[in-house]
Protein backbone atom coordinates (compact mmCIF):
# COMPACT_ATOMS: atom_id res chain seq x y z
CA UNK A 1 0.00 0.00 0.00
CA UNK A 2 1.60 3.37 -0.94
CA UNK A 3 2.36 5.99 1.67
CA UNK A 4 -0.03 8.51 0.87
CA UNK A 5 -2.97 6.63 1.80
CA UNK A 6 -2.53 5.48 5.07
CA UNK A 7 -4.64 5.54 7.91
CA UNK A 8 -4.88 9.23 8.66
CA UNK A 9 -4.87 9.41 12.79
CA UNK A 10 -6.06 13.02 14.14
CA UNK A 11 -2.27 14.05 14.77
CA UNK A 12 -1.44 13.86 10.87
CA UNK A 13 -4.16 16.46 9.65
CA UNK A 14 -1.32 18.80 8.46
CA UNK A 15 -0.78 22.17 10.47
CA UNK A 16 -2.56 24.17 7.21
CA UNK A 17 -5.75 22.58 7.18
CA UNK A 18 -6.15 23.12 11.60
CA UNK A 19 -4.99 26.51 10.48
CA UNK A 20 -7.76 27.31 8.00
CA UNK A 21 -10.31 25.68 10.35
CA UNK A 22 -9.44 27.54 13.10
CA UNK A 23 -9.58 30.35 10.94
CA UNK A 24 -13.25 30.38 9.33
CA UNK A 25 -14.38 29.12 13.08
CA UNK A 26 -13.40 32.47 14.16
CA UNK A 27 -14.49 34.16 11.19
CA UNK A 28 -17.95 32.86 11.16
CA UNK A 29 -17.99 33.91 15.53
CA UNK A 30 -16.85 37.14 14.50
CA UNK A 31 -19.07 37.39 11.48
CA UNK A 32 -22.16 36.62 14.55
CA UNK A 33 -20.64 39.25 17.21
CA UNK A 34 -20.56 41.90 14.73
CA UNK A 35 -23.94 41.77 14.15
CA UNK A 36 -25.56 40.89 17.15
CA UNK A 37 -23.73 43.98 19.04
CA UNK A 38 -25.20 47.01 17.49
CA UNK A 39 -28.43 44.51 18.22
CA UNK A 40 -28.63 44.23 21.10
CA UNK A 41 -26.82 48.03 21.86
CA UNK A 42 -29.56 49.61 20.44
CA UNK A 43 -32.25 47.63 22.20
CA UNK A 44 -30.28 47.94 25.57
CA UNK A 45 -29.75 51.67 25.30
CA UNK A 46 -33.55 52.05 24.18
CA UNK A 47 -34.33 50.24 27.69
CA UNK A 48 -32.34 52.62 29.50
CA UNK A 49 -33.50 55.71 27.95
CA UNK A 50 -36.82 54.60 27.57
CA UNK A 51 -38.11 52.61 30.33
CA UNK A 52 -38.65 55.13 33.36
CA UNK A 53 -41.31 56.88 31.43
CA UNK A 54 -42.77 53.44 30.37
CA UNK A 55 -46.05 53.37 33.49
CA UNK A 56 -49.22 52.38 33.27
CA UNK A 57 -50.14 56.00 32.60
CA UNK A 58 -48.15 55.85 29.26
CA UNK A 59 -49.97 52.60 28.28
CA UNK A 60 -53.74 53.41 28.95
CA UNK A 61 -53.66 57.58 28.84
CA UNK A 62 -53.78 59.88 25.63
CA UNK A 63 -51.02 62.58 24.44
CA UNK A 64 -51.40 65.82 27.05
CA UNK A 65 -50.67 69.35 25.38
CA UNK A 66 -46.94 70.46 25.30
CA UNK A 67 -46.47 72.20 29.10
CA UNK A 68 -48.81 69.40 30.39
CA UNK A 69 -46.77 66.57 32.47
CA UNK A 70 -47.95 63.06 31.75
CA UNK A 71 -50.28 61.47 29.65
CA UNK A 72 -49.55 58.15 27.19
CA UNK A 73 -49.59 57.12 23.59
CA UNK A 74 -52.31 55.12 24.18
CA UNK A 75 -53.89 55.78 21.10
CA UNK A 76 -51.09 55.55 19.29
CA UNK A 77 -50.28 51.23 20.30
CA UNK A 78 -54.07 51.11 19.35
CA UNK A 79 -53.36 52.97 15.90
CA UNK A 80 -50.18 51.10 14.98
CA UNK A 81 -52.44 47.71 15.35
CA UNK A 82 -54.82 48.70 13.78
CA UNK A 83 -52.98 50.39 10.67
CA UNK A 84 -50.63 46.87 10.78
CA UNK A 85 -54.00 44.68 10.85
CA UNK A 86 -55.09 46.67 7.82
CA UNK A 87 -51.86 46.16 6.02
CA UNK A 88 -51.53 42.33 7.10
CA UNK A 89 -55.32 41.39 5.42
CA UNK A 90 -54.40 43.52 2.19
CA UNK A 91 -50.27 42.49 2.35
CA UNK A 92 -50.41 38.95 3.41
CA UNK A 93 -53.13 37.28 1.07
CA UNK A 94 -51.49 39.41 -2.07
CA UNK A 95 -48.15 38.54 -1.01
CA UNK A 96 -48.16 34.47 -0.48
CA UNK A 97 -51.08 34.54 -3.89
CA UNK A 98 -48.56 36.15 -6.09
CA UNK A 99 -46.16 33.89 -4.44
CA UNK A 100 -47.33 30.71 -5.28
CA UNK A 101 -48.12 32.35 -8.98
CA UNK A 102 -44.94 32.36 -9.28
CA UNK A 103 -43.91 29.28 -8.37
CA UNK A 104 -46.60 26.95 -9.60
CA UNK A 105 -47.76 29.11 -13.27
CA UNK A 106 -45.29 31.39 -13.48
CA UNK A 107 -42.52 30.03 -15.19
CA UNK A 108 -43.47 32.30 -18.68
CA UNK A 109 -42.31 35.70 -19.64
CA UNK A 110 -45.68 37.28 -17.59
CA UNK A 111 -43.69 35.61 -14.70
CA UNK A 112 -40.73 37.59 -15.23
CA UNK A 113 -42.35 40.44 -15.56
CA UNK A 114 -43.90 40.32 -12.20
CA UNK A 115 -40.54 38.80 -10.54
CA UNK A 116 -39.10 41.79 -12.36
CA UNK A 117 -41.93 44.81 -11.03
CA UNK A 118 -42.06 43.31 -7.17
CA UNK A 119 -38.14 43.42 -7.22
CA UNK A 120 -38.45 47.09 -8.43
CA UNK A 121 -41.33 47.44 -5.86
CA UNK A 122 -39.22 46.61 -2.94
CA UNK A 123 -36.60 49.04 -3.92
CA UNK A 124 -39.14 52.08 -4.20
CA UNK A 125 -38.10 54.28 -1.08
CA UNK A 126 -41.26 54.64 1.32
CA UNK A 127 -41.90 57.65 1.39
CA UNK A 128 -42.98 56.98 -2.75
CA UNK A 129 -45.14 54.61 -1.63
CA UNK A 130 -46.52 56.74 1.11
CA UNK A 131 -47.08 59.70 -1.83
CA UNK A 132 -48.27 57.36 -4.13
CA UNK A 133 -51.16 56.15 -1.92
CA UNK A 134 -51.77 59.94 -0.93
CA UNK A 135 -52.80 60.80 -4.15
CA UNK A 136 -55.00 57.81 -4.93
CA UNK A 137 -56.56 57.35 -1.86
CA UNK A 138 -55.92 60.31 0.48
CA UNK A 139 -56.73 63.49 -2.12
CA UNK A 140 -60.16 61.68 -3.18
CA UNK A 141 -61.76 60.64 -0.03
CA UNK A 142 -60.21 64.10 1.12
CA UNK A 143 -58.98 63.37 5.01
CA UNK A 144 -56.19 61.18 6.08
CA UNK A 145 -57.36 57.49 7.14
CA UNK A 146 -55.84 54.59 9.30
CA UNK A 147 -56.88 52.77 6.17
CA UNK A 148 -54.66 54.50 3.69
CA UNK A 149 -52.10 54.02 6.15
CA UNK A 150 -53.15 50.38 6.15
CA UNK A 151 -52.52 50.05 2.13
CA UNK A 152 -49.35 52.09 2.00
CA UNK A 153 -47.81 49.67 4.41
CA UNK A 154 -49.81 46.63 2.84
CA UNK A 155 -48.54 47.58 -0.33
CA UNK A 156 -44.68 47.44 1.23
CA UNK A 157 -45.34 44.01 2.31
CA UNK A 158 -46.17 42.52 -0.79
CA UNK A 159 -43.09 42.20 -2.90
CA UNK A 160 -40.84 41.04 0.01
CA UNK A 161 -44.05 38.28 0.88
CA UNK A 162 -43.93 37.17 -2.68
CA UNK A 163 -40.64 36.28 -3.01
CA UNK A 164 -40.52 34.66 -0.08
CA UNK A 165 -43.12 32.21 -0.68
CA UNK A 166 -42.09 31.70 -4.38
CA UNK A 167 -38.37 30.74 -3.13
CA UNK A 168 -39.97 28.83 -0.28
CA UNK A 169 -42.36 26.60 -2.43
CA UNK A 170 -39.54 26.32 -5.34
CA UNK A 171 -37.41 24.48 -2.58
CA UNK A 172 -40.05 21.66 -1.88
CA UNK A 173 -38.68 18.97 -3.97
CA UNK A 174 -40.69 18.27 -7.13
CA UNK A 175 -41.29 14.51 -5.94
CA UNK A 176 -43.65 15.54 -3.19
CA UNK A 177 -45.75 17.40 -5.65
CA UNK A 178 -45.63 14.31 -7.90
CA UNK A 179 -46.66 11.61 -4.94
CA UNK A 180 -49.72 14.17 -4.67
CA UNK A 181 -50.29 14.41 -8.56
CA UNK A 182 -50.17 10.21 -8.41
CA UNK A 183 -52.82 10.27 -5.50
CA UNK A 184 -55.14 12.21 -8.23
CA UNK A 185 -55.19 15.23 -6.18
CA UNK A 186 -56.00 18.19 -8.49
CA UNK A 187 -53.28 20.73 -8.75
CA UNK A 188 -54.69 23.51 -6.75
CA UNK A 189 -55.35 21.61 -4.01
CA UNK A 190 -51.67 19.84 -4.33
CA UNK A 191 -50.27 23.24 -4.26
CA UNK A 192 -51.93 24.25 -0.99
CA UNK A 193 -52.39 21.28 1.13
CA UNK A 194 -48.79 20.13 0.04
CA UNK A 195 -46.44 22.64 -1.22
CA UNK A 196 -47.46 25.47 0.76
CA UNK A 197 -47.74 23.41 3.58
CA UNK A 198 -44.15 21.82 3.17
CA UNK A 199 -42.76 25.30 2.72
CA UNK A 200 -44.54 27.10 5.45
CA UNK A 201 -41.94 27.24 7.70
CA UNK A 202 -40.18 29.47 5.33
CA UNK A 203 -43.23 31.06 4.11
CA UNK A 204 -43.94 32.49 7.45
CA UNK A 205 -40.52 33.70 8.36
CA UNK A 206 -40.73 35.97 4.93
CA UNK A 207 -44.31 37.17 5.91
CA UNK A 208 -42.63 38.22 9.78
CA UNK A 209 -39.74 39.71 8.20
CA UNK A 210 -42.10 41.74 6.07
CA UNK A 211 -44.42 42.19 9.08
CA UNK A 212 -41.63 43.60 11.18
CA UNK A 213 -40.23 45.54 8.36
CA UNK A 214 -43.44 47.70 7.66
CA UNK A 215 -44.23 47.93 11.23
CA UNK A 216 -41.35 50.42 12.40
CA UNK A 217 -42.56 52.69 8.97
CA UNK A 218 -42.89 56.09 9.60
CA UNK A 219 -42.18 57.88 6.48
CA UNK A 220 -45.33 56.46 4.26
CA UNK A 221 -47.63 57.27 7.69
CA UNK A 222 -46.78 61.10 7.23
CA UNK A 223 -49.35 61.64 4.51
CA UNK A 224 -51.76 58.75 4.90
CA UNK A 225 -52.50 57.94 8.29
CA UNK A 226 -51.36 61.54 9.79
CA UNK A 227 -51.16 61.12 12.90
CA UNK A 228 -53.69 62.05 16.25
CA UNK A 229 -53.35 63.21 19.32
CA UNK A 230 -57.14 61.78 20.23
CA UNK A 231 -58.59 58.45 20.65
CA UNK A 232 -59.70 57.11 16.86
CA UNK A 233 -61.09 53.67 15.91
CA UNK A 234 -62.65 54.88 12.71
CA UNK A 235 -60.49 53.48 10.18
CA UNK A 236 -61.59 56.65 7.76
CA UNK A 237 -60.22 59.09 10.40
CA UNK A 238 -56.97 60.41 10.69
CA UNK A 239 -55.15 57.30 13.26
CA UNK A 240 -51.84 58.14 15.67
CA UNK A 241 -49.03 55.37 15.34
CA UNK A 242 -46.55 55.12 17.55
CA UNK A 243 -43.67 55.20 14.88
CA UNK A 244 -45.11 59.25 13.83
CA UNK A 245 -46.03 59.88 17.35
CA UNK A 246 -42.19 59.13 18.28
CA UNK A 247 -40.88 60.87 15.07
CA UNK A 248 -43.23 64.03 16.70
CA UNK A 249 -41.83 63.98 19.68
CA UNK A 250 -38.53 63.13 19.11
CA UNK A 251 -38.33 66.65 16.93
CA UNK A 252 -40.44 68.50 19.31
CA UNK A 253 -38.41 71.06 21.37
CA UNK A 254 -39.99 69.79 25.46
CA UNK A 255 -37.73 66.89 27.43
CA UNK A 256 -40.35 66.08 28.49
CA UNK A 257 -41.85 64.44 24.87
CA UNK A 258 -38.05 63.68 24.38
CA UNK A 259 -38.47 60.63 26.99
CA UNK A 260 -41.89 59.91 25.86
CA UNK A 261 -40.44 59.28 22.22
CA UNK A 262 -37.84 56.77 23.83
CA UNK A 263 -40.79 54.98 25.61
CA UNK A 264 -42.90 54.79 22.44
CA UNK A 265 -39.77 53.01 20.12
CA UNK A 266 -39.01 50.87 23.28
CA UNK A 267 -42.83 49.72 23.33
CA UNK A 268 -42.66 49.10 19.69
CA UNK A 269 -39.81 46.87 19.29
CA UNK A 270 -41.31 45.51 22.11
CA UNK A 271 -44.44 44.66 20.01
CA UNK A 272 -43.07 43.94 16.71
CA UNK A 273 -40.64 40.80 18.91
CA UNK A 274 -43.70 39.54 20.46
CA UNK A 275 -46.03 39.42 17.67
CA UNK A 276 -43.24 37.50 16.06
CA UNK A 277 -42.66 35.23 18.94
CA UNK A 278 -46.44 34.57 19.33
CA UNK A 279 -46.59 33.52 15.12
CA UNK A 280 -43.76 31.68 15.84
CA UNK A 281 -44.68 29.82 18.77
CA UNK A 282 -48.27 29.22 17.57
CA UNK A 283 -46.99 27.76 14.23
CA UNK A 284 -44.43 25.39 15.30
CA UNK A 285 -46.82 24.17 17.62
CA UNK A 286 -48.57 22.30 14.35
CA UNK A 287 -45.02 20.77 13.14
CA UNK A 288 -44.65 17.50 13.24
CA UNK A 289 -41.37 16.25 14.96
CA UNK A 290 -38.61 15.17 12.95
CA UNK A 291 -39.85 16.63 9.33
CA UNK B 1 -59.55 -6.30 -8.23
CA UNK B 2 -57.01 -5.31 -10.29
CA UNK B 3 -57.78 -4.65 -14.42
CA UNK B 4 -55.97 -5.19 -17.09
CA UNK B 5 -54.27 -2.93 -19.69
CA UNK B 6 -54.40 -2.37 -23.21
CA UNK B 7 -51.96 -0.22 -25.12
CA UNK B 8 -52.26 0.83 -28.43
CA UNK B 9 -50.24 2.93 -30.62
CA UNK B 10 -48.69 4.93 -27.62
CA UNK B 11 -46.20 8.03 -28.61
CA UNK B 12 -44.38 10.07 -26.38
CA UNK B 13 -42.67 13.20 -26.30
CA UNK B 14 -40.16 15.81 -24.67
CA UNK B 15 -40.76 18.72 -26.69
CA UNK B 16 -39.63 17.85 -30.21
CA UNK B 17 -37.70 14.92 -28.92
CA UNK B 18 -39.90 11.29 -29.38
CA UNK B 19 -39.00 9.65 -26.16
CA UNK B 20 -41.66 6.89 -27.66
CA UNK B 21 -42.32 5.07 -30.78
CA UNK B 22 -45.67 3.45 -31.13
CA UNK B 23 -45.95 1.16 -28.08
CA UNK B 24 -48.42 -1.65 -28.28
CA UNK B 25 -49.07 -4.21 -25.07
CA UNK B 26 -51.25 -5.86 -23.45
CA UNK B 27 -50.84 -6.12 -19.46
CA UNK B 28 -53.14 -9.04 -17.72
CA UNK B 29 -55.12 -8.09 -14.39
CA UNK B 30 -54.01 -9.35 -11.59
CA UNK B 31 -50.62 -10.16 -12.63
CA UNK B 32 -46.79 -8.72 -12.10
CA UNK B 33 -45.66 -7.10 -15.47
CA UNK B 34 -41.56 -5.70 -15.41
CA UNK B 35 -40.30 -3.10 -17.45
CA UNK B 36 -36.90 -3.35 -18.38
CA UNK B 37 -34.09 -2.20 -20.77
CA UNK B 38 -31.22 1.07 -20.56
CA UNK B 39 -31.14 4.00 -19.01
CA UNK B 40 -33.35 6.47 -21.34
CA UNK B 41 -34.58 3.55 -23.44
CA UNK B 42 -38.27 5.04 -22.30
CA UNK B 43 -39.52 2.96 -19.42
CA UNK B 44 -40.06 4.98 -17.07
CA UNK B 45 -41.88 7.72 -19.64
CA UNK B 46 -43.90 4.61 -20.50
CA UNK B 47 -45.22 4.02 -17.18
CA UNK B 48 -45.82 7.32 -16.59
CA UNK B 49 -48.16 8.00 -19.57
CA UNK B 50 -50.58 5.20 -18.05
CA UNK B 51 -51.72 7.39 -15.81
CA UNK B 52 -50.78 11.10 -17.44
CA UNK B 53 -48.10 11.58 -15.16
CA UNK B 54 -45.78 11.66 -18.29
CA UNK B 55 -47.61 15.41 -19.11
CA UNK B 56 -47.09 17.03 -15.79
CA UNK B 57 -43.64 17.87 -17.01
CA UNK B 58 -43.48 20.60 -18.98
CA UNK B 59 -43.70 20.34 -22.80
CA UNK B 60 -44.17 16.56 -22.44
CA UNK B 61 -46.84 15.41 -24.64
CA UNK B 62 -48.36 11.96 -25.38
CA UNK B 63 -51.03 10.20 -28.25
CA UNK B 64 -52.21 6.86 -28.66
CA UNK B 65 -54.80 4.59 -26.59
CA UNK B 66 -54.38 3.57 -23.16
CA UNK B 67 -57.45 1.39 -21.89
CA UNK B 68 -57.46 0.17 -18.26
CA UNK B 69 -60.20 -1.80 -17.59
CA UNK B 70 -63.15 0.47 -18.98
CA UNK B 71 -61.56 3.32 -18.55
CA UNK B 72 -60.02 5.15 -21.95
CA UNK B 73 -57.28 7.42 -20.61
CA UNK B 74 -56.53 9.12 -23.05
CA UNK B 75 -60.27 9.89 -24.28
CA UNK B 76 -61.69 12.95 -25.05
CA UNK B 77 -63.46 13.23 -22.06
CA UNK B 78 -61.09 11.96 -19.43
CA UNK B 79 -59.90 13.90 -17.01
CA UNK B 80 -55.98 13.20 -15.66
CA UNK B 81 -56.95 13.66 -12.25
CA UNK B 82 -59.16 11.04 -12.33
CA UNK B 83 -56.96 8.90 -13.99
CA UNK B 84 -54.52 9.11 -11.71
CA UNK B 85 -56.57 8.56 -8.36
CA UNK B 86 -57.78 4.80 -10.05
CA UNK B 87 -53.88 4.67 -11.25
CA UNK B 88 -51.87 4.81 -8.23
CA UNK B 89 -48.41 4.82 -8.42
CA UNK B 90 -44.75 4.41 -6.42
CA UNK B 91 -41.91 6.37 -7.15
CA UNK B 92 -38.00 5.73 -7.76
CA UNK B 93 -37.32 7.97 -4.61
CA UNK B 94 -39.54 7.84 -1.13
CA UNK B 95 -41.35 10.90 -1.39
CA UNK B 96 -43.70 10.90 1.90
CA UNK B 97 -45.24 14.53 2.80
CA UNK B 98 -42.85 15.57 4.99
CA UNK B 99 -44.79 17.90 6.99
CA UNK B 100 -47.08 15.21 7.95
CA UNK B 101 -47.84 11.96 10.35
CA UNK B 102 -47.73 8.60 9.32
CA UNK B 103 -51.52 8.23 9.22
CA UNK B 104 -51.67 11.64 7.65
CA UNK B 105 -49.55 10.06 4.62
CA UNK B 106 -51.48 7.46 4.17
CA UNK B 107 -54.87 9.25 4.59
CA UNK B 108 -53.59 12.35 2.61
CA UNK B 109 -55.16 11.03 -1.06
CA UNK B 110 -58.06 10.59 0.95
CA UNK B 111 -58.62 13.83 2.94
CA UNK B 112 -57.22 15.91 0.36
CA UNK B 113 -60.39 14.37 -2.40
CA UNK B 114 -63.07 15.59 0.30
CA UNK B 115 -63.31 12.61 1.98
CA UNK B 116 -64.79 12.96 5.59
CA UNK B 117 -65.78 9.97 7.07
CA UNK B 118 -63.45 9.54 10.11
CA UNK B 119 -64.17 6.05 11.05
CA UNK B 120 -63.90 4.32 7.44
CA UNK B 121 -60.68 6.46 7.26
CA UNK B 122 -58.97 5.07 9.87
CA UNK B 123 -59.97 1.68 8.68
CA UNK B 124 -58.72 2.33 5.07
CA UNK B 125 -55.16 3.65 6.74
CA UNK B 126 -55.33 0.20 8.82
CA UNK B 127 -55.52 -2.16 6.01
CA UNK B 128 -53.54 -0.15 3.73
CA UNK B 129 -50.41 0.03 6.15
CA UNK B 130 -51.18 -3.65 6.77
CA UNK B 131 -51.41 -4.53 2.96
CA UNK B 132 -47.81 -2.54 2.45
CA UNK B 133 -46.39 -4.29 5.45
CA UNK B 134 -45.39 -1.67 7.57
CA UNK B 135 -48.19 -2.17 10.47
CA UNK B 136 -46.52 -3.51 12.73
CA UNK B 137 -43.54 -1.07 13.07
CA UNK B 138 -45.50 2.00 13.30
CA UNK B 139 -48.98 1.28 14.59
CA UNK B 140 -48.25 2.87 17.80
CA UNK B 141 -46.44 5.98 16.44
CA UNK B 142 -49.12 6.96 13.56
CA UNK B 143 -49.94 10.41 14.44
CA UNK B 144 -46.76 10.88 16.53
CA UNK B 145 -44.09 10.57 14.11
CA UNK B 146 -43.57 12.20 10.84
CA UNK B 147 -43.84 10.27 8.00
CA UNK B 148 -40.19 11.68 6.83
CA UNK B 149 -38.52 10.54 10.36
CA UNK B 150 -39.13 6.82 8.93
CA UNK B 151 -35.95 4.65 7.46
CA UNK B 152 -35.40 4.48 3.91
CA UNK B 153 -37.35 1.06 3.61
CA UNK B 154 -40.29 2.09 5.69
CA UNK B 155 -40.58 5.64 3.56
CA UNK B 156 -41.21 3.47 0.52
CA UNK B 157 -43.70 0.76 2.22
CA UNK B 158 -45.27 4.25 3.32
CA UNK B 159 -45.79 5.32 0.15
CA UNK B 160 -46.91 2.40 -1.07
CA UNK B 161 -49.67 2.66 1.66
CA UNK B 162 -50.59 5.60 0.72
CA UNK B 163 -51.01 4.49 -2.94
CA UNK B 164 -53.22 1.87 -2.35
CA UNK B 165 -55.38 3.94 0.79
CA UNK B 166 -56.88 5.41 -2.52
CA UNK B 167 -57.88 2.27 -3.90
CA UNK B 168 -56.56 2.22 -6.77
CA UNK B 169 -56.88 -1.01 -9.61
CA UNK B 170 -53.43 -0.73 -11.01
CA UNK B 171 -50.44 0.08 -8.91
CA UNK B 172 -47.57 1.81 -11.24
CA UNK B 173 -43.86 1.41 -9.28
CA UNK B 174 -40.93 3.31 -10.93
CA UNK B 175 -37.74 1.56 -9.67
CA UNK B 176 -39.21 1.55 -6.30
CA UNK B 177 -36.46 -0.27 -4.68
CA UNK B 178 -33.47 1.05 -6.04
CA UNK B 179 -32.52 3.99 -3.97
CA UNK B 180 -33.02 0.90 -0.87
CA UNK B 181 -30.62 -1.72 0.59
CA UNK B 182 -31.20 -5.22 -0.14
CA UNK B 183 -33.30 -5.85 3.15
CA UNK B 184 -35.67 -3.56 2.43
CA UNK B 185 -35.27 -4.24 -1.45
CA UNK B 186 -36.25 -7.97 -0.42
CA UNK B 187 -38.94 -7.04 1.69
CA UNK B 188 -40.67 -4.48 -1.06
CA UNK B 189 -40.36 -7.67 -3.59
CA UNK B 190 -42.22 -9.81 -1.01
CA UNK B 191 -44.84 -6.87 -0.89
CA UNK B 192 -44.96 -6.99 -4.60
CA UNK B 193 -45.64 -10.67 -4.71
CA UNK B 194 -48.62 -10.42 -2.15
CA UNK B 195 -50.06 -7.02 -4.28
CA UNK B 196 -51.15 -8.61 -7.25
CA UNK B 197 -53.98 -10.98 -5.66
CA UNK B 198 -55.61 -7.30 -5.33
CA UNK B 199 -54.09 -5.56 -8.23
CA UNK B 200 -52.38 -5.35 -11.34
CA UNK B 201 -48.80 -3.99 -11.17
CA UNK B 202 -46.15 -2.89 -13.73
CA UNK B 203 -42.61 -2.30 -12.13
CA UNK B 204 -40.02 -0.43 -14.26
CA UNK B 205 -36.53 -1.74 -13.24
CA UNK B 206 -33.25 -1.71 -14.03
CA UNK B 207 -32.66 -4.79 -12.16
CA UNK B 208 -32.80 -7.57 -13.92
CA UNK B 209 -32.41 -10.21 -11.53
CA UNK B 210 -35.82 -8.27 -9.85
CA UNK B 211 -37.80 -8.80 -12.66
CA UNK B 212 -36.92 -12.39 -13.00
CA UNK B 213 -37.97 -12.62 -9.40
CA UNK B 214 -41.56 -10.59 -9.02
CA UNK B 215 -42.76 -10.65 -12.54
CA UNK B 216 -44.36 -13.00 -14.60
CA UNK B 217 -44.10 -11.53 -17.62
CA UNK B 218 -41.31 -8.24 -18.95
CA UNK B 219 -41.26 -6.24 -21.06
CA UNK B 220 -38.20 -5.16 -22.85
CA UNK B 221 -37.72 -1.54 -24.11
CA UNK B 222 -34.59 -0.29 -26.18
CA UNK B 223 -34.65 3.43 -27.51
CA UNK B 224 -38.12 4.15 -27.63
CA UNK B 225 -39.71 0.99 -28.49
CA UNK B 226 -40.64 -1.72 -26.96
CA UNK B 227 -38.70 -4.55 -28.49
CA UNK B 228 -39.75 -7.88 -27.22
CA UNK B 229 -42.47 -8.85 -24.52
CA UNK B 230 -43.51 -12.31 -23.26
CA UNK B 231 -43.16 -14.30 -20.30
CA UNK B 232 -40.36 -13.47 -18.00
CA UNK B 233 -39.26 -17.00 -18.10
CA UNK B 234 -38.86 -17.01 -21.99
CA UNK B 235 -37.41 -13.42 -21.85
CA UNK B 236 -34.25 -14.41 -19.87
CA UNK B 237 -33.84 -18.19 -20.91
CA UNK B 238 -34.83 -18.30 -24.74
CA UNK B 239 -35.26 -14.39 -26.32
CA UNK B 240 -36.55 -14.46 -29.46
CA UNK B 241 -34.75 -10.75 -30.36
CA UNK B 242 -30.76 -10.52 -30.50
CA UNK B 243 -30.90 -7.13 -28.52
CA UNK B 244 -33.12 -8.73 -25.94
CA UNK B 245 -30.51 -11.58 -25.39
CA UNK B 246 -27.69 -8.73 -25.63
CA UNK B 247 -29.28 -6.94 -22.86
CA UNK B 248 -29.74 -9.61 -20.75
CA UNK B 249 -26.46 -11.36 -20.91
CA UNK B 250 -24.77 -8.08 -19.68
CA UNK B 251 -23.61 -7.26 -23.27
CA UNK B 252 -24.50 -3.23 -22.96
CA UNK B 253 -26.91 -1.28 -21.21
Amino acid sequence: MPDSVSASAPQEVSLWRRVTNQGATTFAVLAVIFVLVPLLAIFVYLVIKGIGSVNLAFLTQTPKPPGEVGGGMANAIVGTGLILAIASVIGLPLGIGSGIYLAEYGRNRFGDLIRFTADVLNGVPSIVIGIAVYSLIVVRQKHFSAFSGGVALGIMMVPTIARATEEMLLMVPNVVREAAYGLGIPKWRTTLSISLRTASAGVITGCMLAFARVAGETAPLLFTAFGNQFWNLKLNQPTAALSLQVFTYAISPYDDWHKQAWAGALILIVLIVAAVAAVRITTSRGMMKGA
Amino acid sequence: MGVGIEVRGLNAWYGKNQSLNSIDMTVLANHVTAVIGPSGCGKSTFIRCLNRMHETIPEARAEGSVQVGEMDVYGSGSDPVEVRRRIGMVFQKPNPFPTMSIYGNVAAGLKLNGFRNRKQMDELVERSLKLAALWEEVKDDLHKKSGASLSGGQQQRLCIARALAVEPEVLLMDEPASALDPISTSKIEELIFQLKQHYTVVIVTHNMQQAARVAEFTGFFLMGSLIEYDKTEKIFTTPADKRTEDYITGRFG
